[in-house]
């Protein structure tokens, strides 16, 4: 007994190295295969208040870009508005009626040169913010709520490994799924297309409506360049974003109503 | 004793927030962030006690971790570079490192700058093996080592004579 007491007291630098990188390795695997960790994320209240006073700065810098970019998107948005047929700005519309719903939020954290990217965002469950919640900017589909805490939220980006995104390609119903390979952080790889489908380079990529996470038809970006998988029946495409995830601030969060409605019919089907 | 106790907290805090508010959003050349709180490891004193040093060093790696949303591997690369300091330092500077009297001045500056870069290296090595995790993926380990660690080693190389406690 005395002498593996003896033993463990003179490897005890070891045996705590050990010990420390189990722990971490076993926090590290499971997170790899299932979710980031619900405790030491980004989204805490330290962590979010340090970011955002630090967002609070350096954004004065970007204004004049963001800026334009907001008017064009309204200048969009009033284009759409003014060629609709029915004249739905007259009547107000039914809150309760709608599918959707939009919150805005800025982005505090980005980052984008990691095999696994998370954002932080200003926003968090006493705003309405919840896990599942899709996030798009401007120009495209930027990823899901992961973590919330009272007053800020992480968000899986797309350029994620574990990223799994239901999308198609525009005007047609052959959807896929949008994964990561960790390369380029521009580019991202559709994957699951059937061979028969006719492909162009610059076909435009959108969400499918698979998922009730996002809306049909939120674009993606455009085709770069596609080939055909190992097993020779589905074509691998490389996707180029609209949007430039280097330069990410103002976000919008999307509310599906009908989510929980549909996630228990779906359940309630499976159980059947 | 006591100043140095709270001149490595302070460290510990300055480093963390350099690391994390300028540092993680560098982004140099698209995927360059220099992981510059390794010079922790350089400036922590020699003659201490080890386990403590292990732990302190866990701890700095999961704060950076807490922040960079990266769970645990910068914990586990901190607590490596920790565990195979004393090692490092024995190949760099000889055996008379653990003699009492020994101290940074009478080192060259070759010895140091070996010192530094081992470091550097073991942690770059450990952080994005475990970041990428398949082996599929060796050569973009590879460059992002290279890449990221020369960067990492001039920058570090900048800090400490900077801030070098010695050159009073």
């Amino acid at each position: 007994m005395q002498r593996i007491i003896n033993f463990i007291l003179s490897y005890r630098n070891a045996f705590l190295y050990g010990f420390l990188m189990v722990v971490s390795l076993v926090l590290t695997i499971r997170s790899h295969s299932y979710h980031q960790s619900k405790f030491f994320n980004s989204s805490k209240w330290v962590s979010g208040n340090i970011y955002g006073t630090a967002a609070n700065i350096s954004s004065y810098f970007g204004l004049r870009e963001e800026n334009q970019r907001l008017v064009e998107e309204n200048q969009e948005l009033r284009k759409l508005l003014f060629n609709q047929k029915s004249n739905v700005g007259a009547v107000p519309v039914d809150s309760l009626a709608l599918d959707f719903e939009v919150i805005n939020a800025d982005v505090i954290k980005n980052s984008f040169s990691s095999p696994r990217n998370y954002l932080t965002i200003n926003k968090g469950k006493k705003q309405g913010i919840a896990t599942d919640m899709g996030v798009i900017t401007t120009k495209g589909i930027l990823g899901i709520v992961e973590n919330t805490s009272s007053n800020f939220s992480t968000v899986q980006s797309l350029l994620n490994t574990k990223s799994n995104i239901n999308a198609k390609i525009k005007n047609t119903n052959y959807f896929g799924s949008l994964t990561w390979d960790v390369g380029d952080y521009n580019v991202v790889q559709l994957v699951d297309i059937p061979r028969l489908v006719p492909l162009v380079v610059g076909d435009t990529i959108v969400t499918g409506a698979m998922s009730s996470i996002f809306p049909e038809n939120i674009p993606i970006g455009v085709i770069k360049k596609y080939d055909l998988d190992n097993s020779r029946s589905f074509y691998h495409i490389d996707v180029e974003l609209f949007n430039d995830m280097s330069n990410i601030k103002n976000v919008y969060l999307i509310i599906n109503r009908n989510k929980e409605e549909i996630q228990e019919l779906e359940a309630r089907t499976q159980n059947e | 004793m006591n100043s140095t106790l709270l001149i490595n907290g302070l460290r510990f805090v300055l480093l963390v927030l350099t690391q994390v508010l300028i540092f993680n959003t560098l982004n140099f050349l698209g995927f360059i962030n220099p992981l510059v709180y390794v010079i922790f490891f350089y400036w922590y004193p020699i003659k201490s006690n080890r386990a403590f040093f292990m732990l302190t060093a866990f701890l700095l790696g999961f704060m950076i971790d807490f922040f960079s949303d990266t769970l645990a591997l910068h914990s586990m690369s901190s607590l490596t570079v920790a565990y195979v300091r004393p090692v490092i330092m024995r190949f760099c500077f000889g055996v008379n490192y653990e003699f009492q009297n020994f101290s940074f001045r009478n080192t060259t500056k070759i010895q140091r700058l070996t010192f530094l870069g081992l470091l550097v290296l073991i942690h770059q090595v450990v952080f994005f093996s475990l970041e990428i995790m398949s082996l599929s993926h060796f050569l973009l380990i590879l460059k992002k080592v290279f890449a990221t660690g020369i960067v990492t080693l001039v920058i570090c190389a900048l800090f400490s004579s900077l801030f070098s406690p010695q050159s009073e």
